[in-house]
């Protein structure tokens, strides 16, 4: 009931928006805030349920939707995606009070994106998670095309096309693949086919899942992004209205790292193993790659952007080490990426609201101007910095604890992105607040933004200190995952045998 | 941990983080009285709290642990709030929250004319919370925990005058330059677990105390060498020390605190207390004993030509750190620890000092605007010169036990360690000295009306000036020795006579210079030549970074990433991508003219379509 909640209303109110209320705009408002407020209360409920049995679905719900092919809308939370869930909602919230005085379609847009994304965590039909997948595409392409804003080079159309090419793009495989796995299994019910594998009745040979495994892994690739499928990204977060580039920024890569641990990991171990190599890899490039380029951006959305770069460069390692530390350092950094990053973008939009730009040469010295906002931007940047104590730096060790174990290699070179996040950081905050002061006044936080950052410097804080109050409903999820990548991996072991016995025979 | 009491050690950490919290989120609005009340209040509050945990707590044979909550849990690894005193952390606690007490007291005169009164009492609360923790922690990653954190507020103090920008600069230098050490230490935190399974401390230590010495490397050796880049990262050792000078930029209170008597210790102190992992590789010890060589003397070398009188105290305290690193390195781990205390009470004078007479000169740092101060300021210059007697090494002073409990286990090593160590004394009593002549002898050079400072100020000098005196004979190595194996050596009369000597040389050297024949300096520099020009220009250390480090990656970034592989490869040549964006966006601005709803229509028609196919198919099946 509480996952319908949070799932529905924002639909609901969307769709409102976009009839009902399209002309009165503060009745919009209020129908916004509270339809994001009370899917937050919603998700926020569901945590007791999922405590008691993180591994098991809670909330379930299916519905047959069509006949045939046998498609159901089915919908759950467990462990790994209830915190996702919850900080989507908390993020929507953010974003619409940061949307105040926006007209009721852009709030539409804003409760649609939401609805896509907890759609896509919480569903469980294969082909009901591709339809939420790409439906979070539809509000980012009106909010972006309508609403952007050029930034030097990009424009908004531009960047909106880009987005939309690359991202639409990297799923129509996906979606081939879930084809064959419909034919294969009988079943879009993603529950119903991890049972047949556990039973023995679906198997997967190497030799299919290799290609079924770059399919999935394409549409997640591009979606993260990875190195080097990120061409989308700097431009749709430079030129993106603030309060989107809170969601955008924060949650749209979440989908593409929650779909590898959800999907490729447990459907085509094998193949994820045989890729773990050259896959971390480009996760370590993207580290890197991203930490560099971001310390010459000039403008702070774009540092931001080859800053999440690097960032989930990182939760694509953890994810592919293959081991529990790697698995649950990578599902805490997608919560707390989401927190970190929600901020910065709202600082962002700050910054750019009272400047007209987001160009770092158009700042400096506002730290005595505007002492709540250097203070809390400094404790978003640090905490992205992965400082200890604050929320990225326990997903961060995690993760490099995990690929350590995978590869010491890994772990050294990927510590090297730790070091060059405080030099494009702090550089960016140098640059901003220090210095002589500015002749002209600039405002500091007002009363609306400084409610919706406090919960987001809040929960910094708390998952930095007391990581033991989300992580183990995460870790338990992940340890199961875990033990379905051994399990056909025995099966690949036990090949040979098989094969010797129709040898003896 | 059934049998032992439970002494709340937690509340050691509370009461400054408190102390942090109040006058960070309030203190705009209090008066300055309540503020410096909270401030020094909740310091002494945590002093009282290590006094009477360690009366409870006695003869600390075995290590007294309180364990809280568990903060990390994942797989096999459990990291938990822990908290642990023993012998060698019962030290620290006395030395951080007593100087740290000494130096709030202080700090109150200091800032009492500067902007941002609350929140420099605010960052500095918080220091003494994360040193704390650094200090209490029972793993490693609890002490990474802290090491970070006082990080941080190095960072935040030393960018305390954040409108100049070399104060914004010099801290971000300290941010980054320690975060190098720091990759060290978390890299040496994954490979314990690796290794050893855990980070509490208990479990490596006796896991690493039952393995083989490795004679030439392996995986201990590995360990304790990246604990070693940690260290050198947070002591300022070559080739990590580039930031502690620069970190004077910050108000002389937090240059006395914590970039002289407590966090730069903290990469000893962090040694030290991984003993166990050291003893087993000899080769890690050898590499700190010769870090810390190189350091000593290097710093000195640079010391004997700055004209900031913080610079000079600053390079001395590198020059020192050194020191300390090759007690440890050379296994007297309880003398490098007995450097740190007394180092912690001769060198916080001399930097409250220094503080004092720029305090007294309205803010004049340069030792060529001084001179003549001795009759001027009395009560400085006789609390300034204990420490120098004390940081030259004469008997009895603090520092000649400390230091020549160093020297004579470095000869006991290896004699050309004593020799080096000796003449960087002399070298050391030289550059100290030089800076108190320049400053309290001859004429007075500059414009300033000097004035001796109000009593707050002093009294905490007088305080640490009769333990710059008495220091020495604090029984520290006795206390430490049940740690560490035992060290034995003959106390040889004549080391030690020799070290004095070439104390008392140095000391002679810079009244010969300074006093004697004021001026002649000049002479000396320009005969030298090019070695005085390396001296003085700091052997272009930061030159050479900056070209072979810092701007490669800059203009790297910037050129061949920017420029090349993400303008021309990723955003144009990812395979045909650019021409189908080109040709989507003319298809559909064919179609629908550039509306934007177009697209979400066709995203719908693709799934609409699919559909069609799925029935089909399913229908031909």
């Amino acid at each position: 009931m509480y996952l319908l909640i949070a799932l529905f209303l924002p639909l609901v109110v969307f769709l409102a928006c976009l009839t009902a209320l399209r002309k009165s705009q503060q009745m919009a408002f209020t129908a916004s805030l509270f339809a994001a407020g009370v899917s937050l209360l919603a998700s926020l409920a569901m945590i007791p349920e999922v405590m008691q049995n993180p591994t098991k679905l809670s909330q379930a719900t299916s519905v047959n939707w069509i006949p045939y092919p046998p498609i159901h809308f089915s919908v759950g939370v467990d462990g790994l995606s209830l915190w996702l869930i919850a900080v989507t909602a908390l993020l929507t919230v953010v974003a619409v009070v940061m949307s105040s005085g926006r007209d009721s379609m852009f709030l539409g847009w804003l409760l649609l994106l939401e609805a896509g994304i907890v759609g896509v965590f919480a569903a469980q039909d294969l082909f009901l998670f591709f339809v939420f997948f790409e439906l979070t595409l539809l509000p980012v392409l009106f909010l972006m095309g309508q609403y952007g804003k050029d930034s030097g080079k990009a424009t908004s159309m531009g960047a909106t096309i880009k987005f939309f090419v690359f991202t639409f793009a990297g799923s129509v495989l996906m979606l081939a693949a879930m084809t064959y796995l419909f034919l294969k299994a009988g079943t879009f019910d993603y529950q119903n086919i991890l049972l047949q594998v556990q039973a023995g009745s679906f198997r997967l040979s190497p030799a299919e899942q290799m290609p079924l495994f770059l399919a999935f892994f394409l549409a997640f690739a591009v979606k993260t992004p990875l190195f080097p499928f990120h061409a989308w990204q700097a431009d749709a977060y430079a030129t993106a209205p603030s309060p989107l580039g809170i969601v955008m920024a924060g949650l749209m890569g979440k989908l593409g790292t929650y779909g590898l641990l959800r999907f490729c990991l447990p459907l085509f171990p094998n193949a994820a193993r045989e890729c773990a190599g050259w896959i971390n890899g480009l996760a370590i490039l993207a580290i890197l790659y991203g930490a560099l380029v971001a310390i010459v951006q000039p403008n702070i959305k774009r540092l931001l952007a080859f800053s999440s770069l690097s960032h989930l460069g990182f939760v694509v390692l953890g994810i592919f080490s293959f081991h529990i530390n790697g698995l649950d350092g990578a599902a805490y950094q997608m919560v707390c990426h989401a927190v970190t990053t929600g901020a910065l973008f709202v600082l962002a939009g700050v910054l750019e609201e009272r400047k007209g730009s987001c160009e770092i040469s158009a700042f400096g010295g506002l730290a005595s101007r505007t002492p709540w906002l250097a203070t809390t931007f400094l404790i978003a940047a640090l905490a992205s910095s992965g400082l200890p104590a604050l929320n990225n730096f326990v997903g961060e060790y995690l993760i490099l604890q995990g690929a350590a174990f995978a590869g010491f290699g890994y772990a050294a070179a990927a510590g090297i992105g730790v070091i060059l996040s405080a030099v494009y950081l702090l550089w960016m905050y140098q640059r901003t607040f220090l210095g002589p002061n500015p002749d002209e006044a600039t405002a500091d936080l007002s009363t609306q933004e400084a409610i919706a950052i406090g919960p987001l410097i809040v929960l910094m804080i708390w998952m930095g200190v007391s990581s033991g109050n989300f992580l183990p409903v995460q870790s338990a999820v992940n340890q199961k995952i875990l033990q379905q990548t051994k399990m056909n991996v025995e099966f690949r072991v036990a090949a040979p045998v098989a094969a010797e016995a129709v040898h003896g025979n | 941990m059934p049998n032992q009491p439970d002494l709340q050690l937690w509340l050691i950490l509370f009461f400054p983080l408190l102390g942090a919290l109040i006058n960070g989120t309030l203190g705009r609005r209090l008066p300055k009285t309540v503020i410096s009340a909270i401030a020094i209040g909740t310091v002494a509050l945590s002093f009282l709290w290590v006094v009477r945990s360690l009366s409870e707590l006695g003869q600390l044979d075995k290590p007294h642990i309180e364990r809280y909550f568990n903060s990390i849990a994942s797989g096999d690894l459990k990291i938990g709030f822990d908290l642990s005193v023993d012998r060698l952390s019962s030290i620290m606690l006395l030395v951080v929250t007593g100087v740290g007490t000494l130096i709030h007291v202080y700090a109150v005169g200091y800032m009492d004319h500067e902007e941002g009164f609350w929140r420099f009492f605010s960052y500095l609360n918080l220091f003494m919370f994360f040193m704390l923790i650094l200090v209490l922690a029972q793993n490693f990653l609890l002490l990474f925990v802290g090491w970070e954190g006082v990080g941080l507020c190095s960072y935040l103090l030393i960018g305390f005058y954040f409108l100049e920008k070399f104060a914004g600069d010099a801290a971000k230098k300290a941010f980054i330059v320690n975060r190098v050490g720091d990759f060290g230490f978390s890299l040496a935190m994954l490979l314990m677990v690796v290794q050893f399974g855990s980070l509490d401390m208990t479990t490596v230590f006796s896991t690493a105390s039952k393995l083989p010495v490795e004679t030439s490397g392996g995986v201990v050796t590995a360990v304790a060498l990246l604990l070693v880049v940690g260290a050198c990262g947070k002591s300022a050792q070559v080739p990590l020390y580039v930031w502690l000078p620069d970190a004077m930029a910050g108000p002389t209170p937090v240059s006395a605190l914590i970039h002289a008597a407590t966090m730069v210790t903290a990469g000893v102190y962090v040694v030290a207390r991984s003993s166990e992992v050291f003893l087993k590789a000899p080769v890690a010890m050898e590499v700190v004993a010769v870090i810390g060589m190189i350091t000593a003397v290097v710093a000195a070398l640079i010391g004997t030509a700055q004209n900031d009188i913080k610079k000079v105290f600053a390079y001395s305290t590198v020059s020192q750190l050194g020191y300390m690193f090759v007690g440890l390195g050379v296994g007297a781990f309880s003398a490098g620890i007995f450097h740190v205390v007394t180092h912690a009470f001769f060198k916080a004078l001399l930097f409250l000092g220094a503080g004092s007479v720029i305090h007294a000169l309205h803010g004049e740092q340069d030792l060529s605007n001084m001179g003549g101060l001795r009759s001027k300021i009395p009560i400085m210059y006789w609390t300034l010169m204990t420490a120098a007697v004390a940081i030259a090494g004469v008997w009895p002073f603090a520092g000649f036990h400390s230091k020549d409990a160093i020297l004579l286990a470095a000869h006991a090593h290896a004699p050309w360690m004593y020799w080096v160590g000796v003449v960087t004394a002399g070298l050391t009593a030289f550059y100290v000295f030089r800076a108190m002549f320049l400053c309290f002898f001859g004429e007075y050079r500059g414009k300033a009306h000097p004035h001796e400072s109000p009593a707050i100020m002093y009294m905490p000098l007088v305080v640490l000036a009769l333990l710059s005196v008495g220091g020495g004979y604090l029984p520290v190595m006795d206390w430490l020795a049940p740690l560490y194996p035992a060290h034995e050596h003959p106390h040889d009369m004549s080391l030690i006579l020799i070290s004095v000597g070439f104390a008392m040389a140095g000391i002679f050297a810079a009244y010969y210079i300074y006093v004697l024949n004021p001026g002649s300096a000049d002479g000396y520099a320009k005969s030298l030549g090019g070695v005085y020009r390396a001296i003085a220009g700091k052997f272009y250390v930061d030159e050479a970074y900056d070209a072979a480090i810092v701007h490669p990656i800059e203009q790297g970034s910037r050129a061949v990433l920017l420029d090349g592989v993400e303008d021309v490869v990723v955003q144009g040549g990812v395979g045909a991508t650019v021409g189908v964006t080109r040709w989507t966006g003319g298809m559909l601005r064919l179609l629908q003219s550039g509306n934007i709803r177009s697209y979400a229509v066709y995203a719908l028609l693709g799934a609409v379509i699919f559909l069609g196919v799925m029935a089909s198919s399913g229908g031909a099946r």
